[in-house]
């Protein structure tokens, strides 16, 4: 039977091997990195959305005599709050909540001795143009004690955070890119010239640069694609490694290693991509080198 | 078909290989290319397969100056030019089937097809029982007879054969030229190079002989002279001394 194979012998090029292994670690990277990537935007996203149209009034604890006990307060800020247009709703949060909040950072031991502030959660109402810092002041004034919380800065911190991993991230995928296309340079440069007598022999037999470079296309393709597959593997299971040990951590404390469906699915083409980019480079390299012989 | 016009070949900057040479291949000729070694029958060849450029002169294949041609220009016309390498230039990874199916590959030809000519050709040449084997396993003969399947399976229009017979018995060699004879009269120009005299004597062909980079145009029949040497070898002093050597080597 007739098969299909590359007139050019370069499955016997010890390059092959070394070019699948750098393939593989470099999509793995890109992988990790991206993942990295959108998990802290998801991460960032999950926080942005369900803070943006709440605020946190917090009345610490006074140890002033003279002020009325935290509980009144409490009841002073609700009822200032409740008056006020565009509120929707305001609920203090409760002990039991609270604690629950703290219980990460602080464990149970201390909770019970320590003078917590009471904290009070308000919703505001969509397109309610409430005046924040109005409203701080007020509080400030008519409760002591009482400071709004509007996460303003807070998230925009978050923000921050999260495009600069994000542009981290973008930045190890070009680096990885780029060493890749060098590699592919490399790899087919050095077919080239291993195999310059036969490439030679194929052009007086009337082979055209492109046959010549759809030889190194097809090489390279299969190894990418190969090294691809075992990149993604490996941070396949890294990354499910990496879920596994954030599960039992508390809450908060580590990002939720979550990953969507469409997540998965942009991380799958990850090699298919990077198959893409080496053929393109193979295919440039060749022209490019074939195009300066006589 | 060809022409050839005042073409001299250098190679770098040594001395030239080719001088002078003018020539024209009319199409459906049939010449046989004579010399010594290194007289510059395989540069000549190369310039005729358009693997080399002449340090000067004009070369014409089929109806187009080489000089004006661009490099994609070039694939076309070499696909219409068999070529067999003295040295055959088979791919060891290949099968002789896949070598043979390389130019019709290169051109474009569907599997099926590739496969029935091919398969077909294999058999006429007597290697019908060895079509997936690879060239390493072939003996020298076997080689050249891939080499020449190769070269014929396209039809070409053109013929170079650099040796073609010579790790062939007379019998296969005699077969072999009948091949190159049968395409010519189909109206394949050919051009055997060859230091095979007995092989030349059976064929009514005109002959290139080429002497010291000199082309010269003999008409068929023409008996070669040898030429005297113009000088006998002198042996270097210490060899011409030396006891062991006169005594053992020499003889």
């Amino acid at each position: 039977m007739i098969r299909q194979r590359l007139d050019l012998p370069l499955a016997e090029d010890s390059t092959g091997r070394f070019l699948v292994w750098i393939m593989a670690v470099m999509i793995y990277l890109a992988i990790v990195a991206l993942a990295g990537s959108m998990v802290l935007a998801g991460m960032a996203g999950r926080w942005e959305s369900g803070l943006t149209g709440r605020l946190t009034v917090q009345i610490s604890p006074l140890p002033d005599q003279s002020v009325p006990p935290l509980a009144q307060r409490t009841e002073v800020t609700l009822a200032l709050l409740r008056s006020t247009p565009g509120v929707v709703h305001a609920e203090p949060v409760g002990a039991a909540a609270a604690h629950k909040l703290l219980e990460p950072w602080l464990g149970t031991a201390l909770l019970d001795d320590l003078p917590l502030p009471a904290l009070i959660d308000v919703e505001v109402g969509p397109g309610a143009g409430l005046d924040a810092p109005a409203l701080a002041e007020r509080l400030a004034g008519a409760v002591p004690g009482a400071r709004l919380d509007n996460h303003a800065a807070w998230l925009a911190d978050l923000r921050i955070l999260a495009h600069t991993a994000q542009l981290v991230a973008l930045a190890v995928v070009v680096l990885v890119g780029g060493a890749a296309v060098a590699s592919v340079v490399f790899a087919v440069r050095t077919g080239l010239a291993i195999h310059s007598p036969v490439v030679e022999l194929l052009h007086i037999m009337g082979a055209t640069d492109a046959y010549v470079a759809r030889q190194f296309q097809t090489h390279v393709a299969g190894l990418a694609l190969r090294g691809g597959m075992v990149g993604l593997g490996l941070a396949a299971v890294t990354l499910f490694a990496l879920r596994l040990a954030a599960g039992d951590t508390p809450v908060g404390l580590m990002p939720d290693m979550t990953l969507g469906l469409r997540e998965w699915l942009a991380l799958v083409t990850v090699p298919l991509v990077a198959t893409a980019l080496a053929v393109i480079t193979a295919r440039w390299t060749v022209l490019r080198v074939l195009t300066r012989m006589p | 078909m060809i022409r050839f016009e005042e073409i001299g070949l250098r190679y770098g900057s040594g001395p030239e290989v080719l001088r002078d040479v003018n020539l024209t291949l009319e199409p459906g000729s049939f010449h046989f290319l004579t010399g010594a070694s290194g007289a510059g029958k395989s540069s000549l060849l190369r310039l005729m397969y358009l693997g080399l450029r002449p340090s000067r002169g004009l070369i014409t294949v089929f109806g187009h100056d080489v000089a004006g041609l661009k490099r994609a220009d070039f694939p076309a016309l070499r696909r219409q030019i068999g070529v067999v390498f003295q040295n055959f230039r088979l791919l060891d990874h290949l099968s002789a089937l896949d070598n043979v199916a390389l130019p019709l590959r290169m051109a474009g030809v569907g599997e099926a097809e590739i496969r029935e000519h091919v398969v077909e050709l294999l058999h006429w040449v007597g290697l019908g029982d060895a079509l997936d084997a690879k060239p390493p396993t072939l003996s020298g003969g076997q080689q050249q007879r891939v080499a020449i399947a190769r070269s014929v399976i396209a039809r070409p229009r053109l013929l170079l054969a650099d040796e073609p017979t010579g790790n062939v018995d007379d019998s296969i060699g005699m077969r072999l030229l009948y091949l190159f004879e049968e395409l010519n009269k189909l109206g394949t120009t050919v051009v055997i190079a060859t230091h095979n005299e007995g092989l030349i004597a059976r064929f009514v062909h005109p002959r290139l002989h080429l002497e010291r980079g000199t082309l010269s145009v003999l008409p068929a029949g023409t008996p070669m002279v040898p030429q005297p040497s113009a000088q006998a070898p002198v042996l270097p002093a210490g060899l011409a001394t030396s006891q062991s050597l006169t005594g053992s080597w020499l003889t």
